[in-house]
């Protein structure tokens, strides 16, 4: 089995097919695409492959360390910033293949006119744990 | 609290029920039941006959479930509160938990995960935690695998390469937490060889003990991986590395070699070497010719090449890898390191630097970062930046 991180981006990703912000959408369609992703995560969670998923807010703070007995220095949120990740799954699943398949499942959430969206979602792998016998 | 005795006794127990009429997915639910009951009671009330404690305990859990169920659906009880002992199945009954378990219509995890649990005795929360999964999912994918097996009749044996490559990934694959799975492999591996004389079942045992032995030595004191060659072989474990080598001995007496034992018989001959240096390389490249021809396996090809380069030196070794597809995983940390042995430092820490990027696992990542740094800083130290010998510009 392999894990794999899936990204949904706010931006930063390649554009969608069914391009249309979500605020143009009907409530019944931004309903129904909720419905669909839920649907998608019970799905999962029902064949053994579901491990956690979260929702990002798309506001951010950078932070970091300023020194010793200094407190920690903060910066942003930047509108410039090119990449920004809207929530993020992870499954655990048996082959590369498999983790195309569902996240090929996701990317066909429905959108505006309830037509899939074709949004591009990012698919890495983790860095696993290493096998005994290498030689 | 003997855990050890109680995931001994899971498969007898699941095998009993068997026996007395109860179907594999609701024999196996009912002992993890009684299992999760013998972990609460048992340490302020230890039963005298802990078999028949949990026979007891998982045929009332059993027929708990039964009854629920039947009332769900209003109909008759068909099973006997007052069991019968049942027919004694033609084969060893532990024996057949591990083909059912192991059933190539299961994915390769589904079967490690039924296996560890219904031939291993662990519970679902174990499970899950051995491979950082929540205990939900682990649950799933346990319960989707009994369905998957629920109509796999119970009375012949399977093909035993099936359970040796589940008990391989047992091994080889998964986080060691809260269990030890490399010990739980060997454990349900040990038991299989008792049960059935099978050289490849001794083979992959011996595979197991060998590199088992090799564990205190794996890890430096920073947790990072240390390679063979750099291993203190004072920590071995000489008792592991010399039953490994009997069971080895025993099996390869047999004459029917397979994939398992030629592994092991590498296996033997490193642990055979007091030093890295005394190794017999010559013999560990005639044992990986026979694990390419038995499994043509382009990963055997990518070790023997290691192993050719270290026999014959390490331009035979670049030889023999410009014969194999660049893409294989570990193909570009296999090159760097032949290219480090023969003396061109500047393409082995650029090869290094690449493997490092595409390493599979932390630990290799880690590893391969560090050999690379060092040779940069060596290079730096030297003070010119020596170009290559000519043609080994890459892998």
């Amino acid at each position: 089995m392999a894990k794999y991180l899936l990204l949904k981006h706010y931006r930063g990703g390649p554009a969608a097919l069914n391009d249309v912000p979500m605020d143009q959408w009907t409530p019944g369609e931004v309903s129904d695409h909720i419905q669909f992703m839920r649907d998608w995560a019970a799905r999962l969670e029902g064949t053994g492959e579901f491990v956690d998923g979260q929702a990002l807010s798309p506001e951010g703070t950078f932070v970091r360390y300023d020194g010793e007995g200094r407190p920690p220095v903060t910066d942003g949120p930047f509108a410039e910033t090119k990449d920004l990740i809207a929530g993020w799954m992870i499954i655990d699943v048996e082959s590369y293949e498999r983790a195309l398949e569902v996240a090929g499942e996701l990317s066909a959430a429905p959108g505006a006119g309830g037509k899939p969206i074709h949004e591009w979602l990012e698919l890495r792998p983790f860095l696993a744990e290493p096998p005994t016998i290498t030689e | 609290m003997d855990e050890a005795l109680l995931r001994a006794l899971t498969p007898t127990v699941i095998a009993i029920l068997g026996r007395r009429g109860a179907d594999f997915a609701a024999a196996e639910d009912a002992v993890q039941d009684a299992l999760l009951e013998a972990v609460r009671v048992w340490p302020d009330d230890p039963p005298r006959d802990p078999r028949g404690w949990l026979v007891t305990a998982a045929w009332r859990k059993f027929l708990d479930a039964v009854r629920a169920d039947t009332s769900r659906r209003h109909r008759e009880v068909r099973v006997d509160s007052e069991p019968a002992p049942g027919p004694a199945g033609a084969v060893d009954d532990t024996l057949q938990l591990y083909f059912l378990c192991a059933h190539p219509s299961l994915t390769p995890a589904s079967a490690v995960a039924l296996t560890l649990r219904a031939v291993g005795g662990l519970t679902t929360r174990q499970i899950a935690q051995a491979y950082l999964v929540p205990e939900a999912t682990m649950a799933q994918r346990i319960s989707r695998a009994k369905r998957t097996v629920s109509e796999v009749r119970f009375d012949r044996p399977g093909d035993v390469a099936t359970v040796l490559r589940v008990l391989y990934l047992v091994f080889n694959e998964g986080y060691s937490g809260d269990v030890d799975l490399a010990a739980e492999a060997i454990r349900l591996t040990r038991r299989l060889a008792a049960a059935i004389p099978h050289e490849e079942v001794a083979g992959l045992l011996a595979l197991m003990l060998l590199h088992h032995a090799r564990r205190p030595a794996r890890t430096g004191a920073d947790g990072g991986l240390v390679p063979l060659a750099e291993q203190d072989r004072g920590r071995w474990d000489t008792r592991l590395i010399a039953e490994g080598v009997d069971v080895l001995q025993a099996a390869l007496a047999r004459d029917r070699l397979g994939e398992f034992q030629a592994q092991a018989a590498v296996a033997a001959l490193h642990a055979d070497a007091r030093t890295a240096a005394e190794t017999d390389w010559v013999q560990i490249v005639e044992w990986y010719d026979e694990l390419v021809r038995l499994t043509g396996s382009p990963v055997a090809r990518l070790n023997r090449a290691v192993a050719v380069g270290e026999a014959d030196g390490p331009r035979a070794g670049l030889a023999a890898l410009a014969a194999l597809d660049p893409n294989l995983p570990r193909y570009t940390a296999v090159a760097a390191y032949l290219h480090e042995r023969d003396g061109d430092p500047v393409t082995a820490a650029r090869l290094y630097a690449e493997a490092a990027r595409s390493a599979p696992n932390l630990a290799e990542r880690d590893h391969l970062t560090r050999r690379a740094a060092r040779l940069n800083l060596d290079i730096r130290r030297r003070g010119a930046v020596r170009p290559g010998p000519a043609g080994s510009g890459t892998g």
